[in-house]
């Protein structure tokens, strides 16, 4: 069993045959001296000395009073924008060494592993840039509507923030998000092989909202250019569809406060259901056309290389994919016994409507528990029981959606579309146990 | 006088009417668009070159700006994997016949190039426009694009040495892109209408199809493929990567890391912290070449000269070539000159990063 890092607050058991049979007959008759001397030896063996007394008396964070509990705390305001426990340092934003040369141009993923529910606390979100991140001053933003409109409009966030309002949870998902893993296992965790998901609530208003007061031409006007005011004024097709549908968010809100600027402040665009690129960040325009723009960013990346040699643009929807975030990759499971496999599920065409899990690399499954609320292009929370016999383990997780898509496995995915895709890999994650306690990354077919 | 009304008074004066958007349900929001404002935002030229700007460039322009310009990322040739994914390479004449590159078929290219993917000539002339050079986006006028993309093209030999890139052949250019019949959106992936109703796409129809198993549903798991030994502390030492309570811990994958300094940053870290947020490291490494000499390289050169500080911040400023080789330093004007000099004074000092 993994040792390196002994769990507080246990008090351990000595170690099975700890005493041999005829040790426990001499303690039954009496021959306390005997037990003292072993107990001592195996102490020091174990090297944790708080078991010494904790066999005796206790635990001793109970026993000895912790400085919380006998002095004088922190004051209100201290830290006038709240801060996590300095305990949970480990749980941050990190860059997959190697994957891109230059932090303007990068990715910073979400530490998955160590999240609970359903929705990322704003500051582990996930970022990407294309030119670096600027912190846009709110009052010189503006928001333009031209193209096929009757009227070329502009808006202030004055503007924009008056119109009526709505709230919705919603996951957001790089296209290359488990980019790295086509071919073959290339992270130890899930931060860098499902990290670039994040799911957050987002309030704004409805772009159709907006387009309508324009009086745009729903009949020829079939898509929509959407466009940043960082440097690379990031653009991408969006089709009419998604909009007068009205999922589509001019959004200024993310859970309950301002975006914050790596996220696209002061404004930027919600697509659900569609990858992180579409969602333009800092979104200054909107043009309203006839024909697809064939960016940068839908013309040289974010198009998928197909076996045959062609690419797929345009590429949009993030299909229903699920992981497991723990017990995950690069964690340890420190004894056997019970233990609750928890993950998340979402999927690009609307719900999820079931979630399972196996424990023996795809042979056997059973359904998993989905975590209320289950929301459409949200994430959804899955947790299923397990008693972990300390025997080797693959454990998998397949999400279904309401359009009765199940997601595919590795070699399914495969052969449709080869190793070289990088965008939209959805396959099933699998995550090795071994006897140690030590979960790592595999893949079967 | 407030913000907001300098706006109403600017507007006034510029003789645009505010009233003119009838917007009935929602009254008093938003405004019309100046025909100037449209102009200086709609920048974006599409695939039948609907927004292309009038004008012309020749590749021997194209030359001069791209050394000026584009070299110290992406090479001189743009063949550069050191910053960026080169642009040029893995196309062929053959190619420019067909317009579907064969190297991507093979997989023979260990990279993929730009002119290998792109199908469509105007993807290239918007992009250049709107976000180059990289730390000055949309400074350069429409003849100085239409220069480095024929400079560009001809690398590529898409276009000849003495061509002249212009909005009136463009189209042409176009017939002759490498990768323009390589394209499909034949897929499920396309959120809009099918190409069978005017859209894009299948209208959502995916392309693998997997069914719900729950009991014996293979009959043994084969493990393809694992992180190998040498991968396992490449993302650093995982047990700081994750929580100290629960039901799990990280698993220790290198030496524990130094604990975080407490207390305000030292200068060498502010001085560390500037050259990464302003873009020197994507170039300079602290002791050795990347694009550019490493810092410690440059320490070395310069600490024993007299005048090396304002002699480096002038560099800086201005960008210099020849000192190191051939790939010159592009002027840093984003930088202001106070963070110059702390950046030039921390590189003399050795660079160190506490």
């Amino acid at each position: 069993m993994a040792n390196i890092d002994a769990r507080p607050g246990r008090i351990r058991p000595a170690p099975e045959n700890f005493l041999t049979h005829e040790q426990i007959v001499a303690v039954k008759e009496g021959r306390r001296g005997f037990l003292r001397t072993a107990f001592v030896a195996a102490s020091a063996a174990m090297a944790a000395p708080a078991v010494v007394q904790a066999a005796v008396q206790g635990d001793p964070a109970i026993l000895e009073l912790p400085s919380w509990s006998t002095t004088l705390g922190m004051p209100v305001a201290a830290n006038p924008y709240g801060l996590p426990s300095r305990y949970e340092r480990a749980l941050q934003r990190r860059e997959s060494p190697g994957l891109t040369r230059v932090g303007g141009s990068s990715v910073s993923f979400t530490p998955l592993q160590g999240l609970f529910g359903i929705i990322t606390p704003s500051g582990l979100h996930f970022e990407r840039h294309h030119q670096g991140w600027h912190d846009v001053d709110p009052a010189r933003h503006r928001l333009m509507i031209n193209g096929l409109v009757k009227t070329q409009a502009v808006f202030t966030m004055d503007d924009i923030m008056r119109l009526p309002s709505v709230s919705r949870i919603h996951f957001i998902e790089c296209g290359a998000n488990t980019g790295m893993e086509w071919g073959n296992v290339a992270v130890p965790t899930v931060q860098y092989s499902h990290g670039m998901l994040s799911c957050s609530e987002f309030t704004g208003v409805p772009l159709k909202e907006i387009l309508d007061m324009c009086g745009a031409d729903y009949k020829k006007g079939r898509y929509v250019l959407a466009e940043g005011a960082d440097g690379s004024s990031m653009t991408r097709t969006i089709p009419m569809e998604l909009i007068e549908s009205g999922e589509v968010l001019v959004a200024y809100g993310m859970n309950g406060e301002m975006l914050r600027p790596e996220n696209g402040y002061p404004l930027r665009l919600v697509v659900p259901g569609v990858q992180g690129v579409s969602w333009v960040k800092w979104l200054r325009r909107i043009e309203v056309g006839d024909q697809p723009w064939a960016s940068k960013d839908e013309a040289v990346h974010y198009i998928d290389l197909m076996p045959d040699g062609q690419h797929r643009q345009y590429s949009s929807i993030q299909e229903c994919k699920s992981v497991i975030t723990t017990p995950s990759g690069g964690q340890l499971l420190l004894d056997k016994g019970f233990y609750n496999i928890s993950g998340l599920a979402w999927s690009g065409r609307g719900k999820v409507t079931r979630v399972d899990v196996s424990t023996d690399g795809g042979i056997n499954w059973r359904q998993a528990r989905l975590e209320t609320p289950v929301l459409s292009k949200a994430s959804t929370r899955f947790n299923i029981d397990w008693v972990w016999d300390g025997k080797p383990a693959i454990l998998q997780s397949r999400a279904v959606d309401d359009s009765g898509y199940v997601q595919p496995g590795y070699g399914q995915l495969r052969a449709a579309r080869g190793t070289r895709s990088i965008y939209h890999n959805n396959a099933i994650q699998s995550w090795k146990v071994v006897e140690s306690g030590e979960v790592s990354n595999v893949q079967v077919l | 006088m407030s913000r907001f009304s300098k706006t109403l008074m600017a507007l006034l004066l510029a003789g645009v009417t505010t009233s003119a958007i009838a917007f009935e349900r929602y009254k008093g929001i938003g405004r019309v668009a100046t025909e100037a404002e449209v102009a200086a935002w709609d920048i974006d030229v599409r695939p039948d070159f609907k927004g292309l700007p009038k004008g012309s460039g020749t590749v021997d322009d194209g030359i001069e700006l791209w050394e000026t310009h584009c070299t110290s990322c992406h090479g001189s040739f743009g063949e550069s994997n050191e910053v960026f994914t080169p642009i040029v390479g893995g196309t062929s004449a053959d190619d420019i016949k067909t317009g579907h590159v064969k190297s991507l078929i093979s997989g023979s290219s260990p990279q993929r190039t730009t002119l290998m993917k792109v199908a469509t000539v105007s993807t290239l002339f918007d992009y250049i426009q709107r976000a180059m050079p990289w730390t000055a986006p949309k400074s350069l006028k429409p003849d100085e694009v239409y220069a480095i993309l024929a400079y560009l093209l001809n690398l590529a030999d898409i276009v000849p040495a003495d061509f002249v890139l212009s909005d009136a052949n463009i189209r042409e250019v176009q017939e002759r892109m490498p990768n323009r019949n390589g394209m499909t959106t034949d897929h499920g992936m396309w959120p809009g209408v099918a190409a069978a109703k005017a859209g894009m796409g299948n209208g959502g129809k995916p392309d693998v199809s997997n069914v719900a198993c729950m009991k014996d549903c293979k009959k043994e798991v084969e493990i393809v493929s694992a992180l190998p030994d040498y991968a396992q502390d490449a993302h650093g030492n995982l047990a700081e990567q994750n929580r100290l309570v629960g039901q799990t811990r990280g698993k220790r994958t290198s030496a524990p890391g130094e604990p975080a300094e407490q207390g305000e940053p030292s200068v060498a870290a502010a001085a560390l912290a500037l050259a990464n947020a302003k873009g020197c490291m994507a170039c300079h490494g602290v002791a050795s070449k990347l694009v550019g000499p490493g810092y410690n390289e440059i320490a070395q050169k310069y600490q024993a000269q007299a005048d090396a500080e304002e002699m480096l911040v002038a560099k800086v400023k201005l960008g210099g070539q020849g000192n190191w080789g051939a790939i010159p330093m592009p002027p840093q004007a984003h930088v202001a000159d106070e963070d110059i000099r702390l950046l030039v004074q921390w590189v003399l000092q050795g660079a160190k990063a506490q």
